[in-house]
């Protein structure tokens, strides 16, 4: 055999491996994003008439949004994330997964936790807080599941025979990191009997939205991203030391974010995040930089392929952090604050940035783990091109409507017009992610069925046969 | 660097930070906040909820009302205004004031302008008062009359800010709509204000057939289009009497260390 041959052969386990917690993660994942996406998309009708919604005490327009909210980062992107990650260090240590069935349990318990958490929701029993709206049973179910994903993570980490690290072990390690550390202390100071008093609870709450929705989701992208781009290009990252600029400077400022100029707290608390968002365009600018130096004279034919996915969301993430920085100069910011312009950069950033990283990474993984081609391979191109279209009806209106509504200063019947185009983006966004579910479904399937063909044969056998084998 | 645990610390460093201060550091300084004194009056502010209006808040929570509606306000700066109060003693002391006042702005000052204009009609031997009003959109809008504090919200829990502003900002709604009866009114149908976009509550309402004499807590003056069929009423269910409550208690209207202004009801003659 020559050395080629071993690493597929090497290649081939690790992936195996990687098997049945990735199916049991990636699949919740799909499951919930098709959800988490029909939900918008109901939410959005209240703005084509109020009254759709308002005779049904669950399905109020609050908790629709609060669940589809939930659904698309709980739901969606972590889960998928983790999957990610743990292919990739499995793949980056040149390692079997280790421990593989506390993944799989782990992913169990996690899509119970989203399903009890989104289920209270709709009960009215949401705690009230911005992205933390689970109750506690919820918060415990996914704290636990994710620290056991981790766990395993780290144990494949530890295995590597290449003592340097890439560029995406960094930005992965430290979402890691940082999920347990923001989920366990926002729940501590705001969930527990006797949460913190008073504007105080407001401060840990923005802290904790943007660090998840800004923060944990750009390490996440990013690290995908960083990895798959050269892989496909099959030109390496250049350059690695922009990478790790981006990474410190993305940690250094991104972190501080979040507390709107004029909030009733002390001033130095918006003053400071307002600086962090400004600090913002020097890792917007090495990721760029990262980008461009990678790709250029990469021939790639990709027609809306993986690579597509990864290019795209990494320009994504560069307009959803650039829309950051606009909200916090003075300027633009009295404008456009609380209108939907905010809203569309916490969308674009789920949905635009690591909902096509994610979706572009499952379908590279997928028929690698399984050893077997997409079902539907087509859909892959499909997908991209109506997540595309989607995206761009789902997030130009959606900013366009918070322009609108801030020079009519606070106009509610302002932003008519885009609020009802936003829901046909949420259609073709929709129907996107149903081709990942059913790509994903089809495919666990036929391997069960695979799997209880071999175990009836292995049953049925002829005795010889298996005396042949062996 | 070669080993995970150096990118550990260093990573650990450079998350902490904002964990220190943007949790810990605001949590020391703001979680021990007491109440404070309101200017002039010297009450205490802000005053503990009722019952019912705590209970409200709950309602508030649960219906996810903060997808929609902010409660937090916003200011640019302070304005002040000059205003007479008493033109002099003689009457040839109210002619020079009354000459000098229609030289002057006396509105929408700074506040240098507020006191050379107040310092010249003194002069002359006229009385003034200088009055101090917040200014931003919110406030001209009619939303309230400061900023919020973080005093404010010191019994919210949760606090619900809330982020998008789909309706008008409530945390004043109670100061600047005091009638319980047109809240209930409008959360059963909102369109009694017309053309709103904001969806109905009806789920907090029982509507159920009128006995000889009309319950005592039934809908009042609900307009022709909205009102029930002949023989039957609409009556608000106790979460719909607490929301109501929580949002009169919902008010940022009186002056503050914080939020200065001069209230216009402590102008007495
Ligand atoms: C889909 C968004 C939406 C939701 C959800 C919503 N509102 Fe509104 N709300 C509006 C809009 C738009 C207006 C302005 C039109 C009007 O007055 O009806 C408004 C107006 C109001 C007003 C009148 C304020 C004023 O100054 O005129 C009050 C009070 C109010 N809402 C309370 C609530 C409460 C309480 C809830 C939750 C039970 C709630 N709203 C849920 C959109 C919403």
């Amino acid at each position: 055999m020559n050395p080629a041959d071993t690493n597929q052969v090497c290649s081939a386990k690790i992936d195996a491996s990687c098997r049945v917690p990735l199916l049991a993660l990636f699949g919740g994942a799909a499951l919930w994003l098709v959800l988490g996406l029909a939900f918008a998309l109901i939410a959005s009708l209240t703005f084509h008439n109020p009254e759709i919604l308002a005779y049904c005490p669950c399905l109020t327009y609050g908790h629709t949004l609060a669940a589809a909210n939930n659904l698309l980062v709980y739901g969606f992107a972590i889960p998928a994330a983790l999957g990610v990650i743990l292919w990739i260090f499995a793949r980056l240590s040149q390692a079997e997964l280790v421990l593989p069935i506390v993944p799989v349990a782990a992913a169990n318990l996690w899509h119970l936790g989203v399903f009890v958490g989104v289920a209270t929701i709709f009960g009215g029993g949401s705690s009230g807080y911005t992205w933390l709206e689970f109750p506690r049973a919820a918060a415990a179910l996914l704290g636990v599941s994710f620290v056991l994903v981790a766990i395993s993570a780290v144990a494949t980490f530890g295995q590597r025979q290449e003592r340097e690290l890439y560029p995406s072990h960094w930005f992965l390690l430290a979402a890691l990191l940082w999920f347990p550390w923001i989920y366990s202390t926002s729940n501590l100071f705001l969930g527990s009997n006797h949460p913190v008093r008073g504007v105080a609870q407001g401060v840990i709450n923005w802290w904790y939205a943007d660090n998840l929705v800004f923060v944990w989701l750009a390490l996440v992208g990013l690290g995908t991203a960083f990895y798959f781009i050269p892989k496909i290009s099959g030109q390496p990252l250049k350059s690695r030391f922009y990478a790790l600029f981006a990474f410190w400077t993305l940690i250094l400022f991104g972190t501080w974010i979040g507390i709107p100029a004029g909030a009733p707290v002390p001033a130095w608390l918006p003053t400071t995040s307002a600086l962090a968002s400004y600090m913002l365009i020097i890792p917007i600018i090495a990721v760029a930089v990262v980008l461009v130096k990678t790709l250029w004279g990469a021939k790639v034919a990709s027609f809306g392929g993986i690579f597509c996915y990864m290019r795209f969301g990494t320009v994504m993430f560069l307009i959803s952090a650039l829309m950051l920085v606009v909200q916090a100069c003075p300027k633009h910011g009295s404008v456009l604050e609380f209108t939907w312009f905010g809203q569309a950069q916490v969308q674009l950033q789920i949905l635009g940035f690591v909902g096509l990283i994610l979706c572009g990474a499952i379908h590279d993984i997928l028929p690698q783990i399984m050893s077997t081609e997409l079902p539907f391979k087509k859909f892959v191109q499909v997908q991209f091109w109506l997540s595309f279209a989607g995206l761009a009806l789902y997030i130009i209106p959606l900013a366009v409507a918070g322009v609108m509504q801030g020079n009519a200063v606070y106009d509610p019947a302002a932003a008519k017009v885009p609020l009802m185009i936003c829901t046909s983006g949420l259609m073709l966004l929709l129907a996107g992610a149903v081709l990942l579910l059913v790509n994903i479904l089809v495919m666990t399937f036929k391997w069960k069925i695979a799997l209880a063909k071999s175990a009836y044969a292995a049953v049925t056998a002829p005795l010889e046969s298996s005396e042949v084998k062996s | 660097m070669k080993s995970g645990f150096g990118v550990f610390f260093a990573v650990v460093i450079a998350l902490g930070g904002s964990w220190v201060g943007l949790v810990v550091g605001p949590t020391l300084q703001l979680g021990t906040a007491k109440q404070t004194t309101v200017l002039v009056s010297g009450d205490l502010w802000p005053q503990q909820r009722t019952g019912e209006a705590t209970l409200g808040m709950q309602v508030y929570r649960a219906n996810g009302c903060a997808a929609c509606h902010t409660e937090q306000m916003r200011q640019d700066g302070v304005s002040f205004d000059v205003v007479l109060t008493s033109p002099g003693k003689t009457p040839a002391v109210a002619t020079a004031v009354s000459n000098v006042l229609a030289t002057l702005k006396l509105n929408d000052l700074d506040k240098e302008e507020a006191d050379a204009a107040a310092g010249k009609i003194t002069d002359l031997g006229g009385k003034v008062e200088t009055h101090l009003s917040a200014t931003g959109t919110d406030i001209k809008r009619g939303w309230g009359v400061r900023h919020s504090v973080a005093a404010d919200y010191l019994y919210d829990a949760p606090v619900q800010l809330g982020n998008l502003r789909a309706g008008p900002d409530l945390a004043n709604v109670g100061g600047r709509l005091a009638d319980a009866n047109w809240h209930l009114n409008h959360l059963y149908a909102p369109g009694i204000v017309s053309g709103s976009r904001m969806p109905s509550f009806k789920f907090l309402f029982e509507v159920r057939k009128a006995g000889a004499k009309p319950s005592a807590d039934a809908l009042l003056n609900l307009p022709k289009e909205f009102a029930p069929a002949d023989g039957y009423e609409v009556v608000p269910k106790p979460e719909a009497k607490e929301l109501v409550a929580y949002l009169l208690s919902l008010r940022a209207d009186v002056p503050l260390y914080e939020a200065p202004f001069t209230p216009v009801t402590t102008a007495k003659p």
